[in-house]
């Protein structure tokens, strides 16, 4: 009577021990919007968790958020885009090593008619400084993101100071998508990510391109370039997946998936939001 | 643990150097909250009592069932529909409120209109059926009548204010979508926490809340001093 009862547990036993095995491991991803608003991770994502049998749970959020998030070591890998900041996060040891991934660039975004008349200027510090002496509105994201860092940097190249003060320069601390659709509204001037603005673009009815073209190799300003790194986050904080997060750097800076990066978008927007820009896709 | 220590410290060195971007956001928060509130209850009460005292309004199966929903709904959602009528494209679009505090106020007051009707309802259907009988009995108006409901029923009323209170102070989603979070002009609180948690200054973010809870235990003090004075008389 006792067999069959032994027998039954002893299974039980070692189909949890399958269940357990067979469970993804889980990489914790903190990314920004611009990434996961874009849709790119959603395309790209699959095939590392079929590949590795893992499962990204992905944290989009800003950048300073993103940072703070891998400093107190509650994420295993960073995908951020604010350089200079990236290399201070190594420096300081919370991550192990910044790989280049891909990049993008940034556009002045404003109203049709153009009060401050920026369109066709080929670099954002002229036409920063142009808005600043018309004093038309200009619409910053105020969040510490990657972008914002960028556009701090654009207004002290511009000769300005990097926070401009004045009824014109509105800081939201929003996000992207909401910081367009705010200088939509409000006939304002905004600096954003070009993937961001082409993939909400149909929602607006004022907003267009008025410095850096129509696509990136017709942006003639290098400032506006926006690399983004990856950075797993070092081990010594505790609880964190360094090994699944290198394979998650490897996979990402493969030949394969730069490719995918690349095609990324090319079918909707008629050009890839990304441009792959790893070490291994550039000694291709 | 060494954040929310932090934390505290940042809240005392803010309220100590009247920072004046603080000023301006506390500022704003009770100028939004209070001009909210007191639109709810100038709307709300008056309705509230007018559905608690009528035994046989046609539609009242389905109105109050309404009332309470509305108690329920996700802020978001209002400030969604009120985003979409002051938008450019929207009918009130020409008022250009959109992004002003205005927006925020129109937001708030309909984020509480429902707690303030449906709570003051409930504090009148509390009261002894035999009670308005006994009233009209005595030769007193509607108004009169109205008025002695709404003495009885002060301490549910009371409740009523303090929920609607409770709700437009903590409220960030809406006034996010309609305000803009614009600094200096349409940022308050709770919008400020947002930020400032996004950008990873965490223990700031939480000095914020203190403050904001400072205020929310304030308010509610003044509140219930007022309540209490007022049921001794």
């Amino acid at each position: 009577m006792k067999h069959p009862l032994k027998l039954l547990i002893l299974a039980l036993l070692l189909l949890l021990t399958a269940c357990a095995l067979a469970q993804p491991q889980v990489l914790r991803l903190a990314t920004t919007t611009s990434t996961d608003n874009s849709g790119l991770l959603e395309a790209i994502l699959p095939d590392f968790e079929k590949r590795y049998n893992a499962q990204v749970d992905v944290i989009a959020v800003g950048t300073g958020q993103a940072l703070s998030l891998g400093e107190a070591g509650d994420v295993d890998i960073i995908l951020v885009h604010a350089l200079s900041r990236e290399d201070e996060f190594v420096a300081n040891q919370h991550g192990t090593e910044r790989f280049d991934v891909m990049y993008n660039d940034f556009v002045l975004v404003g109203p049709e008619d153009d009060p401050a008349g920026v369109n066709g200027m080929l670099l954002a510090q002229d036409a920063l400084a142009a808005i600043a002496a018309s004093e038309a509105t200009f619409a910053s994201r105020g969040d510490d993101s990657g972008t914002h860092t960028k556009e701090r940097g654009l207004w002290k190249v511009a000769g300005l100071n990097a926070d401009p003060q004045g009824d014109w320069y509105k800081s939201l601390g929003q996000g992207m998508g909401d910081t367009l659709r705010f200088a939509d509204e409000t006939q304002a001037y905004t600096l954003t990510d070009r993937g961001t603005f082409l993939a909400l673009q149909d929602g607006f009815s004022n907003l267009v391109v008025l410095v850096g073209g129509g696509n990136i190799a017709e942006n003639q300003d290098p400032a506006l370039l926006n690399p983004y790194g990856v950075i797993p986050i070092n081990p010594d904080k505790g609880d964190i997946n360094l090994d699944l997060a290198q394979d998650f750097v490897e996979w990402l800076t493969s030949v394969d998936t730069q490719a995918a990066i690349e095609e990324f978008g090319v079918e909707t927007f008629g050009q890839p939001l990304f441009y792959p820009d790893s070490q291994a896709w550039n000694d291709r | 643990m060494e954040v929310l220590f932090e934390a505290l410290l940042d809240a005392f060195g803010l309220i100590i150097d009247l920072d004046p971007e603080l000023r301006a956001i506390v500022g704003l928060t009770l100028r939004v909250t209070g001009i909210g509130l007191v639109l709810a209850m100038v709307l709300g009460i008056p309705i509230g009592v007018g559905l608690g005292l009528s035994k046989r309004i046609p539609a009242a199966g389905c109105v109050v069932p309404l009332i309470y929903t509305g108690m329920g709904l996700p802020p978001v959602v209002v400030g969604l529909f009120v985003y979409l009528f002051l938008s450019n494209q929207g009918p009130l679009g020409d008022f250009r409120w959109l992004f002003t505090p205005t927006a925020m106020i129109i937001a708030q007051t309909i984020i509480a209109l429902p707690l303030v009707i449906g709570l003051t309802l409930t504090a009148i259907q509390s009261i002894d059926p035999m009670l308005p009988l006994q009233v009209r009995a005595l030769g007193a108006t509607r108004g009169q009548l109205a008025w002695t409901m709404l003495a009885e029923a002060r301490l549910g009323l009371f409740a009523a204010i303090v929920a609607a209170f409770g709700s437009i102070i903590s409220e960030v989603g809406a006034v996010m979508l309609v305000g803009g979070n614009i600094a200096g002009e349409t940022r308050v609180l709770t919008t400020a926490i947002v930020l400032e948690t996004r950008k990873g200054n965490i223990s700031l973010a939480l000095a914020l809340g203190l403050i904001l809870l400072g205020l929310a235990f304030l308010a509610n003090l003044v509140m219930y001093r007022l309540q209490v004075q007022g049921a001794s008389k």
